[in-house]
């Protein structure tokens, strides 16, 4: 079958149940989409499809069709997306694992609301768990963002 | 690499060509396999830990893994600041596992106890310092002058108006003799120590390059999915692969000690192989485990003293008089559950062990996996990746998911990685032991604690591994009792006895950040706090007053709650609630806002937290794994547990096993609080208080008094 990655057409060979998580690492070798749960309970699997964010652990490779897929590899080319940027300026990240996911669950939320409330910050980010707790520089590392792409406007 | 030696490496990589990691290479005898503590004045080898290239680059060997605590940039920060090097053009490397790598403290490679950045403080400095020492000399050696007059800048060796970079002497200075002793700066000139820097990791980290040891490919690995006992010391019985190896990719199915091993072309397919696996189990007598029975067993046996921790004056006299408080605490069992579910890729060949792990352990992986493979422990190479989240369950004496890994390359015959699914985490034991505290103190007439007796009774962490000679003394476990046995409050209560009980269940248990402190900073600062409100007085002043000989601990307590606004109005439904704690070195207090939901939900809305560690190294690092510490702690304060019934483990994922997510994350102040103390650790002490602050915040606001983890409001 055939899904778009990233942009780019690409023809996989996977059973249509396998999750798209798992098309994209073993198959595409695509490792920046991270494993966690297994069951969208913990948000490390987030991609976008047709930019809505997605648990992608959870979703067959045939029920992709058409939709196209964004990883944190195509989010921007060379990590100057305005959620990365935050993110590098407020040293947001620890381990690091979680934190495609969350930085894809944050790039999804400002597409759909540029200028996000608290509430809306922290109810796009409940899905995305982050052990070592990193929550409170990622709430503020999303209303930098917001600012940055308003005042990118 | 240890198999070849560090010094053949460095030759191979100058024969490459590749015009890297080139520098300072000093003949010294190859290091031997066998893991051997540092000498205590010994200087480093600089080859080791800092390599100049041509190019000016300064490539810093970790011999800790990274994580998430910030130590790839924080011994990075040590080197630097007595290199003097460009730090744009710093780059950081993982060690490989070798004997020169050993902890400074502890004698093997290995990161955990909030140990890093202490015991590296000398030893990186000094190979920053040695690496420049050997720069400069030749430098002079270029300008015919002496060494004593140069300075060095950013990178550059300079002499009046002449510069030469550190990239063009790094050739050079790989023929000069490393210095036998080095000056250190002194702390009033430091550029770097002490300032707010961001972490190095992150560009890789926010682009998904990062390559963490779930990530590992290369061709011919196949991934493996194991099938392990439903119960704790369960064996296999007997099994049928028909239904598995029905599955498409799968190839193998093997039995290893700890189960069946499912070995397929990916993942999914191992998955979906592991799940139509029939596997009959000789369950043992780990069936019969109920955790509310064994916290019942617990309560009774808390009833008799055990071996004697700490022994002062006549506690039973002195409880016999005055007021009289009796309280029990308990904690349960919890898993790590760090992000990335535990994994390793093992290739072996021949008489070569390759191993890829996010470990924090590497020698025990090194001796262990050796046995298994039936090779010398140099012949054992291991990758450290970067670490999805540790918090201890990656520093295993048994090397668990290390050692399995290498059970199945080797049945199986081929390069493996093994997957386990968060179920598989979740399930897998290794928790932090279930503890039960029974404290009964006294008041005396003044409304001071005069009698205290505590005895604790959980599961020693150390019992049975090879720390246990070492760290288990009399029959007490340091970290059953850490927190108590050296309690500040507990110096100043005349009349007291510590007892523990360390009763064995088949349940594997491990350290979980901040270890024993995550149960005896609840008990201690609940019981503390219990009494407190006995006598009539205000919490904080009762701590002051049983403080009034420990300065350091008393700014720190004081100074989170003036920034909590202690004493001062807060919005309606809101209280404060105190805890201090010390541990690894560091002195941490905290003062937790909360209020109670109408459903008896418990919000944590602000944390002030003061924090002495010592010298601070790095202020942003320490704010991280401060909020972050506060954040790990508050899962299990308001939700996590783990429960047996019949020996299973009755949660599975993150939908029963709950953390706490972004809404629950509190408004996190650090205050830190520098003094020449010897320096302290940073990413487990800010666990430890969390609990007691918050129980005696919800006392304080709703009267009250939950004495079991996690909080639930009756």
């Amino acid at each position: 079958m055939q899904i778009t990655v990233n942009g780019t057409p690409r023809e996989v060979d996977a059973p249509g149940d396998m999750p798209l998580l798992w098309v994209l690492r073993d198959v595409l070798g695509l490792t920046g989409t991270k494993f966690g749960c297994g069951m969208a309970q913990c948000g490390a699997c987030t991609v976008h499809l047709d930019g809505e964010a997605v648990r992608s652990c959870v979703l067959p490779v045939s029920a992709v069709g058409e939709r196209k897929i964004t990883t944190i590899e195509g989010l921007s080319p060379d990590g100057g997306h305005p959620v990365q940027q935050a993110w590098t300026q407020l040293d947001v990240v620890q381990c690091g694992y979680c934190q495609p996911g969350q930085i894809m669950s944050a790039a999804a939320l400002l597409a759909h609301k540029p200028d996000p409330s608290d509430e809306d910050i922290d109810l796009a980010m409940a899905g995305n768990i982050c052990r070592c707790g990193t929550y409170q520089r990622i709430r503020e590392a999303v209303r930098k963002a917001a600012s940055q792409r308003r005042a990118d406007r | 690499m240890n198999a070849l030696g560090r010094r053949d490496l460095l030759r191979a990589s100058v024969l490459s060509g590749a015009g890297l990691f080139i520098a300072f290479h000093v003949p010294r005898k190859v290091a031997r396999a066998a893991p051997e503590p540092a000498a205590k004045k010994a200087p480093p080898d600089p080859n080791a830990f800092v390599r100049v290239a041509p190019d000016g680059s300064t490539t810093i060997l970790l011999a800790h893994s990274e994580m998430g605590q910030g130590i790839w940039t924080g011994l990075a920060m040590l080197v630097a600041e007595e290199l003097d090097c460009d730090w744009s053009k710093i780059k950081v490397e993982h060690a490989p596992a070798a004997p020169v790598y050993a902890h400074p403290a502890f004698g093997m490679q290995m990161t955990g106890g909030s140990s890093s950045t202490w015991s590296e403080f000398e030893r990186y400095r000094t190979a920053g310092a040695m690496a420049r020492a050997m720069l400069v000399s030749a430098a002079a050696n270029e300008w015919k002058t002496d060494a004593r007059k140069l300075h060095t800048e950013n990178g550059f060796v300079v002499s009046g108006g002449k510069r030469l970079s550190y990239g063009d002497l790094a050739v050079a200075a790989q023929s000069e003799k490393p210095p036998k002793s080095v000056k250190l700066k002194d702390r009033k000139d430091w550029k770097i120590i002490g300032k707010p820097t961001r972490r190095l990791d992150s560009p890789e980290k926010i682009t998904g390059k990062a390559q963490f040891a779930m990530d590992v490919k290369f061709p011919g690995l196949r991934t493996a999915v194991i099938a392990r006992s439903p119960v704790f010391g369960g064996k296999v019985k007997s099994f049928d692969a028909s239904a598995a190896k029905a599955v498409k990719g799968v190839e193998q199915v093997v039995q290893v000690p700890s189960g069946v091993a499912v070995v397929a072309a990916n993942f999914w397919s191992a998955k979906v192989g592991r799940d139509a696996l029939k596997v009959d189990w000789d369950l043992g007598l780990g069936a019969s485990l109920d955790t509310t029975q064994l916290l019942a067993d617990y309560r009774e046996k808390a009833k008799t003293k055990g071996a004697v921790v700490v022994e002062k004056g006549d506690a039973d006299a002195a409880l016999a008089k005055g007021k009289k408080l009796l309280a029990e605490y308990d904690v349960p069992y919890l898993a790590h559950a760090p992000m990335e579910p535990l994994n390793a890729t093992v290739k072996l060949e021949g008489e070569r062990c390759e191993i890829w792990a996010g470990t924090q352990f590497q020698t025990m992986d090194q001796m262990i996996a050796s046995k298994i493979a039936g090779i010398p422990p140099q012949n054992v190479l291991i990758h450290t990746q970067f670490l999805g989240g540790g918090f201890g369950r990656r520093a295993n004496p048994t090397s668990d998911f290390v050692a399995e890994a290498v059970h199945v390359a080797k049945v199986a015959g081929v390069p493996v990685k093994t997957v386990w699914t968060r179920e598989d985490d979740i399930r897998g034991g290794y928790y932090r032991p279930q503890f039960l505290h029974r404290i009964e103190a006294s008041l005396d007439g003044k409304g001071r604690p005069a009698g205290w007796k505590h005895t604790i009774v959980g599961q020693s962490i150390l019992a049975g591994t090879p720390f246990e000679p070492m760290l288990v003394k009399n029959g007490i476990d340091s970290t059953s009792v850490e927190g108590v046995s050296d309690s500040p409050y507990l110096e100043n209560v005349p009349h007291r006895l510590v007892t523990l009980h360390s009763p064995r269940t088949p349940v594997t248990v491990l350290w979980w950040r901040s270890v024993g402190n995550t149960h005896t900073a609840f008990a201690m600062e609940s019981m503390v706090d219990e009494l407190a409100w006995a006598a009539g007085r205000d919490p904080l002043e009762f701590r002051a007053a049983l403080l009034e000989d420990k300065p350091r601990h008393l700014r720190a307590l004081k100074t989170a709650a003036e920034k909590a606004g202690w004493g001062k109005a807060l919005p309606k439904g809101r209280a404060l609630g105190l805890a201090m704690h010390e541990s690894f070195g560091s002195i941490i207090a905290q003062a937790a806002e909360v209020s109670v939901d109408e459903d008896k939900s418990i919000r944590v809305h602000k944390v002030s937290c003061a924090v002495d560690c010592g010298t601070a190294v790095n202020p942003l690092g320490i704010e991280a794994q401060v909020q972050g510490a506060i954040a790990f702690s508050l899962s299990a304060v308001l939700y996590s547990e783990v429960t047996l019934k019949d020996g299973r483990v009755e949660q599975s994922n993150f939908h029963d096993y709950k953390v706490a997510r972004a809404p629950d994350m509190p408004e996190v102040t650090v205050q830190i609080l520098e003094s020449d103390a010897k320096m302290g650790g940073i990413g487990e002490p800010a666990v430890a208080p969390l609990s007691a602050a918050v129980a005696n915040a919800v006392y304080a606001l709703t009267k009250q008094r939950l004495r079991s983890l996690p909080l639930r409001l009756a």
